[in-house]
C-alpha cells in the first residue's frame, strides 16, 4: 500500500503548527498505525529530518498512551480500538490520511503529535481512588459484592484515560472519563465512605482544569476504545445530586 | 438548564391546548383567552394568575439562558472557540454520531428567543398587527395566518423548537440522572421525538388551518 499522510508538526506549546504532508511507500496492510508511522519516522531519520513525535506504550490496547485524531475522529474509524490496534488494512491503496494530536484547551500539545494529559491525573488525585489500610489483603469474600455490580463496576474500570472522550467531544468535556472513574469506585462497598466527596471534588477539579461541560450529544461513547457508556455519566449526576443533597 | 428547560416544555404543552381551541370556534376561543386573566379570582385579582405564570416563565427563561450562556463560554474554552470544527482535518465534519439536533442547540436557541419577541409583538403586545388588528384574540389569530409569509414565520420557528426539543428533553432527563442503561437511553430518545413531534405539529396545525380555509 501507498499511504498519503498530513501529520500535525508543532515544535512545541509556543510555536504555532501547521499540517505536513508525507509519503510513505510500500505498506503493510497488517501494520498497525503506529508500526506505519515507525517506518515513516525510519524514513524522516535517514534522510537527516525530525522524526514525528507520538506517544505509545503497550502497542496491544490496554495502557492509554497512544491516542491520535485520524481523519477527523479519535482513535480512527474504527469502534472500540486503541490507535496502536488500528491497522492497516482499515484503509485502502492511495488514501490520503490526516493525522492530528487530541485538542483541548487541558490537553496542550508537548510537541507534535503528542499532548499533555497531566490534567486526568489532577482530576484522580482529586478523589478518583479510596482510603483503605494497606499490608495483608483481606479475604475476598469479606464484603460481598452482588455479581451484576461487580460487572459493572469492571465496566467501567476498564477506562484507560486515553482522553478520546475529550478529543471527540464537541464540548471539550471529558465527562465519560470522571464517571468512569466516579461509577467504578462508587458501585463498590470499598469506594463508598468518599462516595459523595469523590463525585463533588473530581466535578470540581474537571472544571477547574478548563474541561467543558456535557450536553448528553454522545460522541465521546462513540469514540471510546473502551466501550464506556454514556449511561455512566447519568450516574455520575446522580452521585453529584446525592452528594449536594447530602452536604452539611 | 435541565430543569429550566422542562418548565418551559410544560408550558408550551399548556400553551398548545389554548391554540388548539381555536379550533372550537370564535366564542369558546375569545373566552378561553378571557378567562386566563380571570384564572383565580377572587382569590386572586384580575390577571394575577396570568401574572404568576409569567414570573415563572421569565425566571425558568433567565436560568436557561444564564446555564446556556455559561455552558457556551465553557465549552468555547475548552475548545479554543471552535468546538467541533477544531481539527485541521475536514473528513467527519458530523462527527460519528452526533445529531442535527445536537449542534444547533445553541444557534437553534438564539432563533428561538427572536422568534418568541416577534411573537410577543404580534399576539401580546400588538405592536404588530399582519392582516388586521382587533379586540377579539380569534380574529386576531385568524387575520395573522391567513398571510402566507406569517405561517411561513411560525413554520421556521416551530421547526428550530421541535429540534430544540429533540435533543433538548433527551440531554434534560439524562443530564439529571435518569438514563441509567443502553435502553434507557433508546427510550429515552424516543420520548425526546415523541414531545418534539406533538408539540411542532399541536402548534402548526392552528396556522395551517387557518392558511387553508379550516377555520373560521
Amino acid at each position: 500500500m501507498n499511504i498519503t499522510l498530513r501529520v500535525w508538526r508543532q515544535q512545541n506549546a509556543d510555536t504555532p503548527g501547521a499540517m505536513q504532508t508525507y509519503q510513505v511507500a510500500d505498506v503493510s496492510p497488517d501494520m498497525s498505525f503506529l508500526e506505519m508511522l515507525d517506518v515513516l519516522n525510519e524514513q524522516l531519520t535517514l534522510a537527516g529530518d525530525d522524526p514525528i513525535a507520538f506517544d505509545s506504550d503497550c502497542r496491544e490496547g490496554i495502557c492509554g498512551m497512544c491516542g491520535l485524531v485520524i481523519n477527523g475522529l479519535a482513535h480512527g474509524p474504527n469502534e472500540l480500538v486503541t490507535t496502536c490496534q488500528l491497522h492497516m488494512r482499515s484503509f485502502s491503496d492511495g488514501d490520503v490520511i490526516d493525522v492530528e494530536p487530541w485538542r483541548a484547551q487541558p490537553f496542550s500539545v508537548i510537541k507534535d503529535l503528542v499532548v499533555d494529559r497531566s490534567s486526568f491525573d489532577r482530576i484522580i488525585q482529586a478523589g478518583g481512588f479510596i482510603s483503605a489500610p494497606t499490608g495483608t489483603a483481606p479475604d475476598a469474600h469479606a464484603a460481598p459484592v452482588p455479581k451484576a455490580d461487580a460487572d459493572a463496576a469492571f465496566d467501567a474500570a476498564t477506562c484507560i484515560g486515553c482522553g478520546a472522550c475529550v478529543a471527540a467531544c464537541p464540548n471539550g468535556s471529558a465527562s465519560l472519563f470522571v464517571a468512569a472513574k466516579i461509577t467504578h469506585l462508587g458501585l463498590l462497598p470499598q469506594g463508598q465512605p468518599e462516595r459523595d466527596s469523590r463525585a463533588l471534588d473530581m466535578l470540581a477539579q474537571h472544571d477547574e482544569e478548563g474541561f467543558g461541560g456535557c450536553t448528553q450529544i454522545g460522541e465521546c461513547t462513540a469514540a471510546c476504545p473502551k466501550g464506556i457508556q454514556l449511561d455512566l455519566i447519568s450516574r455520575m449526576q446522580r452521585d453529584v445530586l446525592g452528594a449536594l443533597s447530602h452536604r452539611r | 438548564m435541565a430543569i429550566s428547560g422542562l418548565v418551559l416544555v410544560g408550558y408550551l404543552v399548556a400553551h398548545m391546548y389554548g391554540n388548539l381551541k381555536v379550533f372550537a370556534g370564535q366564542e369558546a376561543f375569545d373566552e378561553y383567552a378571557h378567562h386566563l386573566r380571570e384564572l383565580g379570582e377572587p382569590m386572586l385579582p384580575y390577571e394575577g394568575a396570568l401574572w404568576l405564570i409569567r414570573i415563572v416563565l421569565l425566571a425558568a427563561i433567565g436560568v436557561h439562558i444564564f446555564s446556556a450562556v455559561t455552558l457556551w463560554r465553557r465549552s468555547r474554552a475548552a475548545t479554543g472557540g471552535k468546538g467541533s470544527q477544531r481539527y485541521a482535518s475536514s473528513k467527519a465534519p458530523r462527527g460519528s454520531q452526533r445529531s442535527y439536533a445536537s449542534f444547533t442547540m445553541r444557534w437553534g436557541g438564539v432563533v428561538i428567543i427572536l422568534f418568541v419577541i416577534y411573537h410577543l409583538m404580534h399576539f401580546t403586545w400588538n405592536t404588530i398587527a399582519p392582516g388586521g388588528a382587533s379586540d377579539s384574540p380569534y380574529e386576531r389569530v385568524v387575520n395573522g395566518f391567513e398571510i402566507w409569509w406569517v405561517v411561513l414565520s411560525y413554520t421556521i420557528a416551530l421547526l428550530a423548537v421541535g429540534f430544540h426539543l429533540r435533543h433538548g428533553v433527551w440531554a434534560a432527563l439524562a443530564s439529571l440522572g435518569a438514563n441509567t442503561s443502553q435502553r434507557r437511553r433508546r427510550n429515552l430518545n424516543i420520548l425526546a421525538t415523541l414531545v418534539a413531534l406533538v408539540i411542532m405539529v399541536g402548534f402548526l396545525l392552528p396556522p395551517f388551518g387557518i392558511f387553508f380555509g379550516l377555520v373560521g
